[in-house]
C-alpha cells in the first residue's frame, strides 16, 4: 500500500471511484435500451472537443464535454425519429468526430503524440487537483441523477410507450440520459480513456445481470462491481507498473466471467440439491458477490 | 360527458390511409370493445385515441378535453400487446407494476407506502401476487400479460385502454385477466379493449365495434359467429398458435400476417 503515500496515486484513485460508481449507474440504462456501445460513440466524438480546447487553448475536459453532449443529444434525436438510415447517421458522427479530433490535436500548438494517447486510453496519474475537483463535481451530479430518477427513467428504458401513455416527460428524460452519457464519457476520459470508457459503463451491469433477479439489485451490484474493479486496477497497475485504465477494464471483464462462471455453477450445484432450496431468501447470490467483492 | 370521444379520425401511416373518418363515444362505466381483422386498422384506432400515432383530420378528446391538452394521464391506465422484448437486465415483477404508479406520484419522488401498497392490491388483482420478487422473464406469456394489466391497475385508472390483452395468452390466464377486468368494471371502471377474440371477456363487454378497412362497419351488441367461423370444425388459425377457443370472429378478407 506504501504507493498510496503519493498524492498523485491519491488522486487517482480518488477519480477511478468516481468513475467506478457513475459509470455503471448511467451504464444499466443504456443496455436496458439495446444502447450498450453509444459511450463508445460518444467517446469518439468527445475527442473533437478535446481539440477544439487544446486548439483554444483552453481546458480539454470543459469542451470535450460540451461537445460530447451537442454530439449526444444529436444522436438521441436521430434515434427519436427512428428513421432506418439513423444507422448511418450515427456512423458518420462518430467516424467525424474521432477525425475531427485527430485532425485538431494535430493542429494544436502541443501536439506531441503522447497528447491524443493520454485521451484515448488514459491518464489516470497526471490527474491534477483541479481535474479531480471537475471529476467529484460531474460524478456526483451523474450518481444523483441516475438515482434519483430511478424509477421514471427505469420505465422510459423498460416501455417508452407506457411511459409516453403515462404523460412521463419522455423525450426530457431519454435527453437526460444523452447529456449524463455524454459527462460521463468525459470524465472517465482521465481515467479509462475514451476508447475503453463503454467498457466500464457496459461490463459491469453484464455481470450483475447474471446473477440478479431485479432492477435494483443490478445497479447495486454493477456499481460495486465499478468500484471494485477501479480501486483494484489503480492499485496492481501502480504496483506491477500497467496502464491503469486497461488494468481496470480487464478486471471488470475477470470479474464478468468469474460471475459466469460461479452463476452458472450456483445453478447447477443448486438443481442437484434439491432439498434445500432457498426460495424464500431473497437474492442469495447477491450476497455471495458482495463477499466476494468486499474480499 | 363521454370518456372518451373520437370525431372524424384519420390517421395515414407514410401517405397509407390507415383509418378515414372514424367516430366513437365511450361512456362512463361503459365496456367498449373494438373487433377487427389484422391490419383493419383497430390498433392504430386506439393508438390514436392514446396520442401514440399523431391524428391526420378529426379530433379526439379525454375525459371532455382535446387530446392535445390532456395531462391527467393518470386516470388512463395502457395495456399494451405484450411486453417489451428483454433486454437482458431482469427486472422483477414489483419493479414493472411500480412504474404504474409513476403517472400519479410524479417522477421526482420515490415510491411511498400507499405505492407499495397499490402495487400488491393491483398484483392479489390479477393472481400474481406471490410472483412479486421474481424477474419477468421467468414469467409465462399469460402471465406477462397479467403483470401488464396490474401496472395499469396499480395506478388506479378511471379508464382501462387494452390492445389485445388476450392474444395467445392460455386459458388460465385469459380467466384471471377477465376477473380482474370484472373487478375493474364493478368499481365503475370504463373501459376500451381491442381485440381479434373476446373469449371469456366476452359477457362483460356492452357495445362492440367492428373496424374494417379503417371504417367503422358495425356498432351494437357483440356479433355472434357467422358463417363457416361459426362451424364446430372451424379451423380458427393464428400467427401466435395457442390453445384457445374461438367465441367471435370477423371474417377476414384482408388478413396479413402479425408484425
Amino acid at each position: 500500500m506504501s504507493l498510496f503515500q503519493y498524492d498523485f496515486m491519491l488522486r487517482a484513485l480518488a477519480g477511478a471511484l468516481v468513475i467506478g460508481l457513475a459509470a455503471p449507474a448511467l451504464g444499466i440504462y443504456l443496455v436496458q435500451r439495446r444502447l450498450s456501445l453509444i459511450g463508445d460513440g460518444i467517446g469518439h466524438v468527445a475527442l473533437t472537443g478535446v481539440g477544439v480546447g487544446l486548439l483554444l487553448q483552453q481546458s480539454p475536459v470543459l469542451t470535450a464535454v460540451i461537445v460530447a453532449v451537442v454530439g449526444a443529444v444529436g444522436v438521441e434525436l436521430v434515434r427519436e425519429r427512428g428513421r432506418t438510415s439513423g444507422d448511418l447517421a450515427l456512423a458518420l458522427l462518430f467516424y467525424g468526430g474521432i477525425a475531427g479530433g485527430v485532425v485538431l490535436v494535430g493542429l494544436s500548438h502541443d501536439s506531441a503524440n503522447a497528447n491524443l494517447t493520454q485521451y484515448l486510453f488514459g491518464s489516470l496519474i497526471t490527474t491534477t487537483r483541479q481535474d479531480l475537483t471537475v471529476i467529484a463535481i460531474l460524478g456526483a451530479a451523474v450518481l444523483v441523477a441516475m438515482l434519483a430518477l430511478r424509477p421514471a427513467l427505469f420505465a422510459v428504458c423498460h416501455d417508452e410507450e407506457y411511459a409516453r401513455v403515462s404523460g412521463l416527460p419522455v423525450r426530457t428524460l431519454n435527453l437526460v440520459i444523452a447529456a449524463t452519457t455524454a459527462v460521463t464519457v468525459t470524465i472517465a476520459m482521465r481515467t479509462v480513456g475514451l476508447l475503453l470508457v463503454s467498457a466500464l459503463m457496459v461490463v459491469p451491469v453484464a455481470a450483475a445481470q447474471q446473477i440478479t433477479r431485479g432492477f435494483r439489485s443490478t445497479m447495486a451490484v454493477a456499481m460495486g462491481i465499478g468500484l471494485t474493479a477501479a480501486a483494484t486496477g489503480v492499485w496492481v497497475a501502480g504496483e506491477a507498473d500497467t496502464a491503469p485504465g486497461a488494468t481496470i477494464v480487464i478486471l471488470a471483464i475477470a470479474a464478468f466471467l468469474a460471475v459466469t462462471v460461479g452463476g452458472a455453477t450456483w445453478r447447477v450445484l443448486r438443481r442437484h440439491i434439491p432439498a434445500e432450496r432457498p426460495a424464500e431468501n431473497g437474492e442469495p447470490p447477491d450476497v455471495v458477490l458482495q463477499e466476494a467483492g468486499a474480499r | 360527458m363521454s370518456v372518451v370521444s373520437v370525431r372524424h379520425a384519420a390517421v395515414a401511416y407514410g401517405g397509407r390511409t390507415v383509418l378515414r373518418d372514424v367516430s366513437l363515444k365511450v361512456g362512463a362505466g361503459q365496456v367498449v370493445a373494438v373487433l377487427g381483422a389484422n391490419g383493419s386498422g383497430k390498433s392504430t384506432l386506439i393508438r390514436a385515441i392514446l396520442g401514440l400515432v399523431p391524428l391526420a383530420d378529426g379530433e379526439i378528446e379525454l375525459f371532455g378535453t382535446p387530446q392535445r391538452r390532456f395531462r391527467e394521464w393518470a386516470r388512463v391506465g395502457y395495456v399494451p400487446q405484450r411486453m417489451g422484448a428483454g433486454s437482458g437486465v431482469p427486472a422483477t415483477v414489483g419493479e414493472v407494476v411500480s412504474s404504474g404508479r409513476l403517472a400519479r406520484r410524479g417522477i421526482f419522488r420515490f415510491p411511498g407506502a400507499a405505492d407499495r401498497a397499490a402495487v400488491r392490491a393491483a398484483l392479489d388483482d390479477v393472481g400474481l401476487l406471490e410472483r412479486i420478487d421474481d424477474p419477468v422473464s421467468t414469467l409465462s406469456g399469460g402471465q406477462q400479460q397479467r403483470t401488464l394489466i396490474a401496472r395499469a391497475l396499480a395506478g388506479r385508472p378511471d379508464l382501462l385502454v387494452l390492445d389485445e390483452p388476450t392474444a395467445g395468452v392460455d386459458v388460465a390466464s385469459q380467466e384471471a385477466f377477465a376477473k380482474a377486468l370484472a373487478g375493474f368494471v364493478e368499481r365503475g371502471g370504463t373501459v376500451l379493449l381491442v381485440a381479434h377474440e373476446l373469449g371469456p371477456l366476452e359477457p362483460l363487454i356492452d357495445r362492440a365495434v367492428v373496424v374494417h378497412h379503417g371504417l367503422i362497419a358495425y356498432e351494437g351488441a357483440v356479433p355472434q359467429p357467422a358463417g363457416h367461423h361459426a362451424g364446430p370444425h372451424h379451423d380458427h388459425v393464428h400467427p401466435h398458435a395457442t390453445p384457445e377457443q374461438p367465441r367471435i370472429c370477423v371474417a377476414p378478407t384482408d388478413r396479413m400476417p402479425a408484425n
